[in-house]
């Protein structure tokens, strides 16, 4: 049986951070792009707590910090999407247009 | 003393009336009118009598042994701290002050008795002659305000209150005169007279300023004791300027050549005015200023020259107006002109006493002739004209023998008033600077012929010949109520006995008046005269005046008075209905001009007012107007025009350069460029956040495959997936174009209801 090594968390980490990120490029609905980011993020905090695990807590530290911004932002990000979708009744990336020039 | 102390209580207690009736006249009883406004006036007489007398009492202490007695209230003006100051001629700081302050010495006692007197008189008169007016208070009113200003003006004690008296009593005249303002003749003669006293009191501001320039002050006694202290040339040019200044304000406030003509349309205002105020009181205020101010004339011998000169103009000039005027008030009014005439004459020789004695004279007989032609009026049903008067003498009796002395007074008949004081006048302009004066005696005789004329031709065209009225008129003639006829009987008892005050010494008087007057008139005199004694000697004087010249002088005038009497009992004892004067009979011409006032009024028009044309030129007040409006419109509003025509041109330019310029090639020209500039950059922003997030991983890629070595493979990947994006982008686009499309014709076609 071989021994879980960081490089096993490391991939499953990569695996966690594609997936997020195919996500975020490509789910039209914003509430699953959310959904995606929040991989991404889990991604990292993986990475974080894998390393913290051979060379002290600071990376837990820094896991806890990434899952309190993770929340604050799903409930920010939730928040315009309630208020964008009584504007125009959708929650479709496609039409979230309003940034350009 | 009590009085004299309180000597302010004389102008404050018409003044009183005058307020009452300002604010409670409307709804008060015409017998509580009568109870207020006479009432306060005989307060005031028997207050002025107490106070005169007591004044007697007290100059004649040794302590201030003919001094004046000087109250001062408090300071009107200025400051009495000392630090308000102004530079005066001789360059030392002078307080700007005036005292709010009443002066009482001889001259000013005898004005405070006549216009009180003859004041408290008239208003008793006006009781009845005004009873059936309108307005009743309001004369009232009036009159008292009158009397108050009257006041102010005789008792100030410097020449700013006089001023404010002298101001007073114009505005009260010019009240009065208008009385009847719903007659436009009657604010027309208004209108006259305060505009041509106000060119007398522009001369006589001018005057006060001078002499408060030159003095440094200008209370009565300080002017005069500078003036009297030597320290001042006779002829000094500055005092000479002040004099005449002066002099301009006494012609215009009593009626003198030039500024004479507002007095007889003066006459358009209730009879008891004409009598108060241009007869007996108000006129003689310029007699009074100048008595006033004898010792600024006496160091000014052209003033003095040209005020006995303007004096015996004035007196022939208005008495031969006089012989022909028809309006009974108008005769009288030239009256009142040629008799101040005489006043002035007399002050200009020097003889200040003896004008003020004419003065004094005059105001009793005067006031009466008015009067008595208001009684006449009053019992003519209104009409004025002595033309369709006649044989009145049976009808009003009262009227007629009060009218008689005063006439006989008027025209000289000894021993009444007028004989003793015109004759003063008329010896002394014979005598004085040892008969250089002699030609303006030669007027003043013919005047006095003229006048008894005049006055006797009034009385017979009034009292005698042939009744010449209309029956309905005839039949209202009554004898006027007791108010007016009890004032008339005191006047003419005045009339006949005010003359014994002044007997000269030549017929066993002892001229008391004048001994009366003397420190007011000869003050310092001696101190003065002591340096020149050949000039003046009041003894050496009074023993030439009984040499037989005297006498055959008196003699001349007497005989002239009964002379011009005569004449008139000639021409006008018979007067019937359309009957022709004598002069216009002989030489039309001058009765032609002599009516029509030698058309002085027309010569105003033309050169002063400019009411009528001169040719096609307006000259006067009003072609002023014309040229400023000239000015105004052509210069003035040309130039505005022009500078708005300017400004409107250079706004033009600078709206175009603005425009043009700074916005156009400053403004918006980076603006423009910066836009153009940013097109490119901006196409790159076309607002979906996941391309954002795809171009960010794959540069993300890009970096990796750079570290890796890997750099040209990824660029060939990258370059395939932006071609598919591309071509992804333009199909889509062509897409929905075409949806786009349908949608329109479904659209359409539902819309024709296809």
């Amino acid at each position: 049986m071989t021994p879980i090594t960081p490089i096993h968390y490391l991939i499953l980490a990569a695996v966690l951070f594609a997936l997020g990120t195919i996500g975020v490029l490509t789910r039209r609905n914003v509430v699953i792009v959310l959904m995606s980011i929040e991989l991404i993020l889990n991604a990292v905090n993986l990475n974080l707590v894998a390393f913290s695990r051979m060379w002290g807590i600071n990376g837990q530290v820094f896991a806890i910090f990434v899952i309190t911004d993770a929340a604050a932002e799903a409930a920010v990000g939730l928040g315009i999407l309630i208020a964008f979708f009584r504007n125009r009744e959708t929650v479709n990336m496609d039409e979230v247009d309003l940034l350009k020039w | 003393m009590f009085f004299l102390d309180h000597i302010w209580l004389i102008p404050l207690l018409p003044a009183l009336g005058a307020a009452m009736m300002f604010f409670f006249g409307r709804k008060m009883q015409k017998s509580a009118v009568n109870a207020v406004c006479v009432g306060v006036v005989v307060i005031a007489f028997l207050w002025a009598s107490g106070a005169v007398l007591q004044y007697n009492r007290w100059q004649a202490a040794a302590e201030h042994y003919h001094q004046p007695f000087q109250q001062i209230l408090y300071t009107w003006l200025g400051s009495d701290t000392g630090h308000l100051t102004y530079l005066t001629h001789s360059g030392t700081p002078a307080a700007f002050q005036a005292d709010a302050g009443f002066l009482l010495d001889p001259l000013s006692s005898i004005w405070l008795l006549f216009v009180t007197g003859v004041g408290m008189l008239i208003h008793i008169y006006s009781t009845g002659y005004m009873a059936h007016e309108g307005g009743y208070y309001r004369f009232f009113g009036y009159l008292n305000l009158f009397m108050f200003s009257m006041l102010v003006l005789i008792l100030g004690n410097n020449y700013a209150v006089l001023f404010v008296g002298w101001e007073g009593v114009g505005l009260c005249s010019y009240l009065l005169i208008g009385f009847y303002f719903a007659r436009k003749s009657a604010s027309d003669a208004a209108n006259k007279a305060f505009i041509v006293n106000r060119i007398g009191d522009a001369g006589f501001l001018l005057g006060m300023f001078t002499l408060a320039w030159y003095f440094g002050s200008l209370r009565f006694v300080d002017v005069n004791h500078l003036a009297r202290s030597g320290q001042f040339q006779i002829g000094d040019p500055i005092l000479t300027a002040a004099a005449l200044l002066l002099f301009v304000g006494a012609c215009g406030k009593s009626a003198q050549l030039p500024l004479y003509v507002w007095l007889p349309d003066a006459m358009e205002g209730p009879t008891p005015v004409s009598a108060l105020i241009h007869a007996a009181t108000m006129v003689t205020a310029g007699v009074y200023m100048v008595a006033r101010s004898n010792a600024i004339f006496l160091l000014a011998p052209t003033a003095m020259k040209t005020v006995a000169i303007v004096g015996a103009l004035t007196a022939i000039f208005a008495a031969s107006i006089g012989l022909v005027q028809n309006d009974i008030k108008r005769v009288l009014a030239y009256s009142t002109v040629s008799q101040l005439g005489y006043m002035f004459l007399a002050l200009g020789v020097g003889a200040f006493a003896a004008g003020v004695f004419h003065v004094f004279t005059h105001a009793f007989f005067k006031a009466l002739l008015f009067l008595g032609s208001g009684s006449v009026i009053h019992a003519m049903s209104g009409e004025q004209d002595m033309r369709n008067f006649g044989n009145l003498h049976r009808k009003i009796p009262i009227t007629h023998w009060t009218m008689f002395v005063a006439t006989l007074a008027i025209a000289g008949i000894f021993p009444l008033a007028g004989f003793f004081s015109k004759d003063e006048i008329l010896w002394q302009a014979w005598s004085s600077e040892g008969g250089a004066y002699r030609f303006l005696w030669l007027i003043g005789v013919i005047t006095a012929f003229m006048t008894a004329f005049y006055m006797f031709r009034l009385m017979f065209l009034t009292f005698h010949g042939k009744p010449r009225m209309s029956h309905e008129v005839e039949h209202h003639i009554h004898e006027s109520p007791g108010s007016m006829t009890m004032p008339l009987v005191v006047l003419a008892v005045c009339s006949f006995c005010a003359g014994w005050l002044g007997v000269p010494h030549s017929l066993g008087g002892s001229n008391r008046f004048e001994k009366f007057l003397e420190p007011v008139f000869a003050k310092e005199a001696p101190l003065f005269h002591a340096e020149e004694p050949g000039q003046f000697a009041a003894g050496k004087k009074e023993e030439a005046r009984t040499s037989p010249t005297e006498y055959t002088l008196m003699a001349l005038s007497l005989g002239l008075a009964v002379g011009g009497w005569g004449l008139a009992w000639k021409v006008y004892r018979g007067a019937d209905k359309g009957y022709v004067e004598p002069l216009a009979a002989e030489v039309p011409p001058v009765y032609t001009a002599m009516l029509n006032k030698y058309y002085v009024d027309e010569g105003y028009d033309y050169l002063f007012t400019g009411r009528r044309k001169l040719g096609r030129v307006r000259l006067g007040a009003m072609g002023l107007g014309e040229a400023s409006s000239w000015f105004d419109s052509r210069v003035i509003d040309g130039t505005v025009n022009g500078a708005g025509w300017m400004t409107r041109a250079f706004s033009t330019i600078t709206i175009w350069w603005d425009r043009w310029i700074i916005d156009g090639l400053l403004v918006n020209g980076p603006a423009i460029m910066a836009r153009m500039l940013s097109y490119p950059v901006k196409l790159l922003q076309w607002g979906l956040v996941q391309w954002y997030a795809l171009i960010m991983v794959f540069g993300l890629l890009g970096f990796m495959a750079a570290e890796m070595g890997l750099l040209i493979w990824f660029g060939w990947i990258v370059g395939g997936v932006v071609a598919a994006i591309m071509l992804y982008f333009i199909v889509r686009l062509i897409a929905r174009r075409a949806e786009a499309n349908r949608g329109r014709k479904v659209a359409a076609a539902r819309a024709t209801g296809d």
